[in-house]
C-alpha cells in the first residue's frame, strides 16, 4: 500500500523542506536531552498569581513565554517536560514493536509450520482490528502505569515488523546468503545476528520512521482521552486535553502542544521519505 | 578401502495437502526415493535429470541440510549427524556447497575478504592475520586478485562471484564439495572458465565433486561416473562416455538425444509425449512408463529395480538389453 | 469463489471467537472485579454475596464455558455499573454513532475520491499539490486537534456552530466534518496513487494510442482498474463506522459508543468494554468480507474458480 507515497511525491521537488525537518527533529531531541535545563520554571510549580497570562505572541510578558494556565503553571516549561516524555514513549514503543517484531517474524520463518500458523494468525487479527480499540480494551482490563503504556505502545505497530522480518528471512533461507552460511556451519546467533537482521535493518529503519509517527499520535490520542499519561506527568496529549477546557479563554495552553505534535510528526514523515529513497528502493 | 561419500537407499517424503481445504487428504510426496551411490575421494560424480527430479534434495539430503525419510548417508565410513548439531557443524570443513545463484549465496553487505574468510571465523582456525593470509591464497587459487579483498559482491562479475563461493567454500579445505548448478546461471562465455578452474582445483586438491547439472555436456566433461534421476530415482548410472554413446535407458536416451549436436547430420531426436507426471502422483510400476516408447505391460505393474547390465553400468529397465 | 468464500466465513468466526476467549482470559486475569468494583475495605460478606451474583466462585473453565454460551445467546453480562444488560447499553449508542459516521463517510466518498482521481489526471498542476499538502496533514494532524482547531473557528471565533453536545440539529456537523476531512484526505492519496498507477500502465497507452479519446480511455479502462485497489480501502472506512469516532466523540461530547467507550474504559466496566469490542470485531471482519466479495466482483480475475493466492 503506498499510503506515503504522496509525501514523497510532493516534497521530491524540495529538499529544503526535508533539511527543515531534520533541523526540527534534532531541536526536539535536544529539547528532551536537554529539558531540564531549558525548562524555566518546574512544570508543576504553581503561581496563582499568575493565572491565565497569555504568551508574548499575543501580549504576554516574557515571564510566561508560552503564557500559563488555569493554576498558574508555565506552558513553556510543561510543553518541554510533554515532549521529553512524548518522545521518549513514542521512542521505547517503537523500539519494542520493532524487537519484538523482528524477533516473531524471524521466530515465523525459523520454525515455520504450526509456531508460523499462529503468529500469522495474530498479525491478521491485529491488522483487522483498530489498534485504538484493542488499546482501550487492555487499558481497561489492566489499568495504567506508564510501564504498561509503553509496553502497549510497543504492541502497536509489531505485525508490520514481523511481516517484514519473515517474508525477507524466509527468502533469504529459501536460497540465499542465510542459507549459505548456515551450511558452512554458522549457529542461528551468527546468521540472525550477523547476517539476515544487518540486511534487513535499512528496511526495518525505514518502517520505524513510519511508526513513530503513527506511536506519538496514538499516545497523544489516549492521553487526550485522559487514558494515556496519567498526572502530576504530563505528555503533549495530555496538555491537548487539559487546555480543551479552556479553549475559549486560553486556547494558547493547547494551540502549543498541538503545533509541536503536527510538526513532529510531519518532520518524521518527510524524513522517512527522504531515508526510504536513500536506503530501500525496494519499499517504493 | 571405503569411500569417502557413501549413499544407501536414501530417501526423502513430503507431506502435501490436495487442494486447499484444512480437512484435505494428505499424500505423500516421494522427492527422492532409494538413491544409493558411492563417492571416492578426489573424484566426480555428475547427477543429471530435468527440474523436479529429486538432484537438489539429493545435494541436500547428502550436506545433512535435510533429514532423511530413510537410508542413510556416510561420510568417511561415519554417519551423518543431526542438522545444525555440534558435530554436524565441525563435518562442515569436511563438505561444502557451491551455489547455483552465487549473487544470492553472497552476503551483499560484507566485503569478499570478510565473506571468503568467514568459515576460518565460524570454526574459530587460526588468528585474524593468519586468516587473512588464507583469505589471500585462496583468492589467488580461485583466479582473484588481492585487490578484490575490499570488494563487494555487486561489484563483480557473475563469474567472479562464483569464485568468491568456491573460495569460501575451499578455504576449510573440505574432502567434499556439491555443486548444484554451479554454472547453469553464468554466460556461456563463462562457463568454460569455470569448469575447467573446477577441474584443475580438483587435481591440485585431490576434492571430491558431487556435480549436479542439467547440462548433459557439461557434466559428461567433468564427472567419473554419472547417475541419471527420473522421478526421486536413479535410472540409470555408469560411466560418462558409455553412457552418453549407448544410453540403455529410455528416458536417457532422450536426454541424449536432445544434446544439440553439429557438423554431421542430427541424430533423430526422441520427443517424449507429456510432462514428467507430478510426484505426487507416481506412476505405478516403471514410473517412466507413461512416456516411454518401448513400454509393455510389464512395466505397468512392475518397479524395475537399478540392475548391473553387463558392460559394467546400472539401469533400471525392464527391456535394457533389447533397448541398447 | 464460493469455496474461497466458505474459508473466509470459516476464519472470521475464528476471528470473532478469538476475541471472545481474548475478552474472556483478559477480563479474568486482570484482577477481581469484586474489589474493584466494590471498595477494598468492603465488608467480606458483601465480596461474597457479589461473586455469587455474577458466578465468579465458579472455577475458571465453567465460567468460560458459560460466558461462551451466554455469548452464543447474546447475553454478553450486564453493565457492572448500572446493572442493564450491556448489549442493550451498547446498541443504544449505535444510532448516535452512526448519525455522524456515516455523513462522514458519505463526506469522504464524495471528496476524497474525486480529489484523488482529479489529481491523478492533473498531475503536477496546482490542484495536484493542494490535494497533496491537505492530505498530508490529514495524515499527520491527529483528529482531536483538527477537532479543537475547528472549535476555535467556527465557535468560539465565528460562533456559528455549537461546539458539543447533541442538543441541536447543527450540533452534528463539526463532528461530521472533522472525521470527513481526516478521511478524505486519505482516500484522495491512495486514489490518486491507484489512478496514477494504473495510467501508467501499457494498457492505457494501447488504448488512447489506437485513437480512442480521452475521456473514454479514462472512464472504460482506467477507473474500474484504479477502483480495485480503492475498495480497501474503503472497505475499511466502513469497517470504522462503529468504533472509528472514539476519539471525535469524546471531543464533542457525542453520545455515541465511543464515548462509552471511552467513560467505561475509565469506569472499568468490563462488561461494556466486551460488547464493544466484539461489535467493532464483528464490523470489521464483516466489512473484511464485503470486501472481498465486492473484489471479486471487480476483478474479473476472480471471478472465476478464486484460485488467486491470498
Amino acid at each position: 500500500m503506498d499510503v506515503k507515497g504522496g509525501v514523497r511525491r510532493f516534497f521530491e521537488a524540495s529538499p529544503p523542506l526535508t533539511l527543515l525537518a531534520l533541523a526540527w527533529i534534532a531541536f526536539m531531541v535536544i529539547v528532551a536531552f536537554g529539558a531540564d535545563f531549558l525548562a524555566p520554571y518546574s512544570f508543576t510549580a504553581l503561581d496563582l498569581r499568575a493565572r491565565l497570562h497569555p504568551p508574548v505572541f499575543m501580549g504576554g510578558k516574557w515571564a510566561h513565554a508560552l503564557g500559563s494556565d488555569e493554576l498558574g503553571r508555565d506552558v513553556l516549561s510543561r510543553l518541554v517536560m510533554s515532549i521529553r516524555l512524548s518522545l521518549l514513549i513514542a521512542f521505547f514503543g517503537t523500539m519494542i514493536a520493532a524487537a519484538f517484531g523482528t524477533a516473531m517474524g524471524f521466530v515465523a520463518a525459523h520454525f515455520r509450520g504450526k509456531v508460523e500458523a499462529v503468529i500469522l494468525m495474530l498479525i491478521d487479527f491485529q491488522a483487522s482490528m483498530p489498534f485504538l480499540i484493542i488499546a482501550l480494551a487492555v487499558l481497561a482490563f489492566f489499568g495504567n502505569n506508564l510501564v504498561l503504556f509503553v509496553m502497549l505502545m510497543g504492541l502497536n505497530s509489531w505485525e508490520r515488523y514481523a511481516r517484514i522480518a519473515r517474508g525477507l528471512t524466509l527468502s533469504a533461507n529459501e536460497q540465499g546468503y542465510a542459507a549459505a552460511v548456515r551450511q558452512l556451519g554458522a549457529s542461528n546467533l551468527r546468521v540472525y545476528g550477523l547476517h539476515v537482521l544487518p540486511n534487513i535493518a535499512s528496511t526495518l529503519i525505514v518502517s520505524m520512521t513510519i511508526t513513530f509517527p503513527e506511536t506519538i499520535l496514538l499516545e497523544s490520542g489516549l492521553s487526550f482521552l485522559g487514558l494515556g499519561v496519567q498526572p502530576p506527568l504530563t505528555s503533549l496529549g495530555n496538555m491537548v486535553g487539559y487546555g480543551r477546557e479552556y479553549l475559549t479563554r486560553a486556547p494558547w495552553i493547547m494551540l502549543s502542544p498541538a503545533a509541536v505534535i503536527v510538526l513532529s510528526t510531519l518532520s518524521i514523515s518527510i524524513v522517512g521519505d527522504w531515508l526510504r529513497d536513500r536506503l530501500d528502493p525496494t519499499l517504493r | 578401502m571405503t569411500a569417502l561419500l557413501e549413499v544407501s537407499n536414501l530417501a526423502r517424503t513430503y507431506d502435501v495437502r490436495r487442494g486447499r481445504w484444512p480437512f484435505a487428504r494428505l499424500a505423500t510426496l516421494h522427492a527422492v526415493d532409494g538413491v544409493s551411490f558411492e563417492l571416492p575421494a578426489g573424484r566426480t560424480l555428475g547427477l543429471v535429470g530435468e527440474s523436479g527430479c529429486g538432484k537438489t534434495t539429493t545435494a541436500k539430503l547428502v550436506l545433512g541440510l535435510l533429514p532423511a525419510s530413510g537410508g542413510e548417508v556416510r561420510v568417511g565410513g561415519e554417519a551423518l549427524p543431526a542438522a545444525h548439531s555440534p558435530h554436524w557443524r565441525a563435518l562442515r570443513r569436511r563438505m561444502q556447497m557451491v551455489y547455483q545463484d552465487p549473487l544470492g549465496a553472497l552476503d551483499r553487505r560484507l566485503s569478499v575478504g570478510r565473506q571468503v574468510m568467514e568459515p576460518l571465523v565460524i570454526h574459530g582456525a587460526g588468528s585474524t592475520a593468519e586468516r587473512r593470509d588464507k583469505a589471500l591464497a585462496m583468492l589467488d587459487a580461485v583466479g582473484l586478485a588481492q585487490h578484490h579483498f575490499d570488494r563487494f559482491p555487486h561489484e563483480l562479475s557473475g563469474g567472479q562471484r562464483q569464485r568468491i563461493v568456491l573460495a569460501r567454500a575451499l578455504i576449510l579445505d573440505p574432502q567434499l564439495l556439491v555443486c548444484d548448478e554451479p554454472i547453469s546461471a553464468l554466460d556461456v562465455s563463462i562457463q568454460a572458465q569455470v569448469v575447467n578452474l573446477l577441474l584443475a582445483l580438483q587435481q591440485k586438491l585431490g576434492l571430491a565433486y558431487l556435480f549436479i547439472s542439467h547440462d548433459l555436456r557439461m557434466v559428461r566433461q567433468v564427472s567419473h561416473e554419472v547417475a541419471v534421476m527420473y522421478l526421486g530415482r536413479i535410472v540409470e548410472q555408469g560411466d560418462p562416455d558409455r553412457l552418453f554413446a549407448t544410453p540403455a535407458h529410455p528416458y536417457t536416451q532422450a536426454l541424449v538425444s536432445a544434446i544439440p549436436t553439429h557438423g554431421r547430420a542430427r541424430k533423430r531426436r526422441i520427443v517424449l509425449p507429456g510432462e514428467p507426471p507430478n510426484p505426487v502422483d507416481r506412476p505405478a510400476g516403471c514410473a517412466f512408463h507413461p512416456r516411454c516408447p518401448h513400454a509393455v505391460e510389464r512395466c505397468r505393474i512392475e518397479t524395475p529395480a537399478l540392475r548391473l547390465l553387463a558392460d559394467g553400468r546400472r539401469a533400471a529397465c525392464h527391456l535394457a538389453e533389447q533397448i541398447a | 469463489m464460493l469455496r474461497y468464500l466458505t474459508g473466509r466465513l470459516l476464519r472470521a468466526v475464528l476471528t470473532i471467537f478469538l476475541v471472545i476467549t481474548f475478552a474472556f482470559f483478559v477480563l479474568h486475569l486482570s484482577g477481581d472485579p469484586a474489589m474493584m468494583i466494590l471498595s477494598a475495605d468492603a465488608p467480606p460478606e458483601s465480596v461474597k454475596a457479589f461473586r455469587a451474583a455474577w458466578g465468579l466462585d465458579r472455577p475458571l473453565w465453567i465460567q468460560y464455558l458459560a460466558y461462551v454460551w451466554n455469548a452464543l445467546h447474546g447475553d454478553l453480562g450486564n453493565s457492572m455499573r448500572d446493572g442493564r444488560p450491556a448489549v442493550q447499553l451498547v446498541l443504544e449508542r449505535v444510532p448516535a454513532t452512526l448519525a455522524i459516521t456515516v455523513p462522514a463517510f458519505l463526506l469522504k466518498l464524495v471528496i476524497g475520491i474525486p480529489a484523488g482521481i482529479y489529481a491523478a489526471l492533473h498531475r503536477n498542476s496546482a490542484a495536484d499539490r493542494l490535494t497533496m499538502m491537505v492530505s498530508v496533514a490529514g495524515f499527520t494532524v491527529p483528529s482531536f486537534v483538527l477537532a479543537l482547531v475547528l472549535v476555535l473557528v467556527f465557535s468560539v471565533q465565528l460562533g456559528w456552530l455549537p461546539s458539543a453536545g447533541s442538543d441541536r440539529p447543527t450540533s452534528a456537523i463539526l463532528p461530521i466534518v472533522t472525521l470527513g476531512i481526516a478521511g478524505a484526505a486519505i482516500l484522495a492519496r491512495f486514489t490518486r496513487s491507484a489512478m496514477l498507477e494504473v495510467l501508467g500502465q501499457p494498457y492505457i497507452r494501447a488504448a488512447s494510442a489506437k485513437g480512442l479519446q480521452w475521456r473514454t480511455v479514462v472512464v472504460r479502462h482506467a477507473l474500474p482498474n484504479a477502483a480495485i485497489p480503492t475498495t480497501t480501502i474503503v472497505g475499511f472506512m466502513v469497517g470504522t463506522l462503529i468504533a472509528g469516532a472514539v476519539v471525535v466523540e469524546s471531543v464533542f461530547a457525542w453520545p455515541g459508543i465511543g464515548r462509552l467507550l471511552v467513560s467505561s474504559v475509565s469506569n472499568r466496566d468490563l462488561a461494556v468494554v466486551q460488547v464493544i469490542l466484539l461489535l467493532v470485531a464483528a464490523t470489521m471482519v464483516t466489512a473484511n468480507i464485503v470486501v472481498d466479495v465486492v473484489y471479486g466482483w471487480l476483478d474479473p480475475r476472480l471471478r472465476r474458480g478464486g484460485a488467486r493466492g491470498r
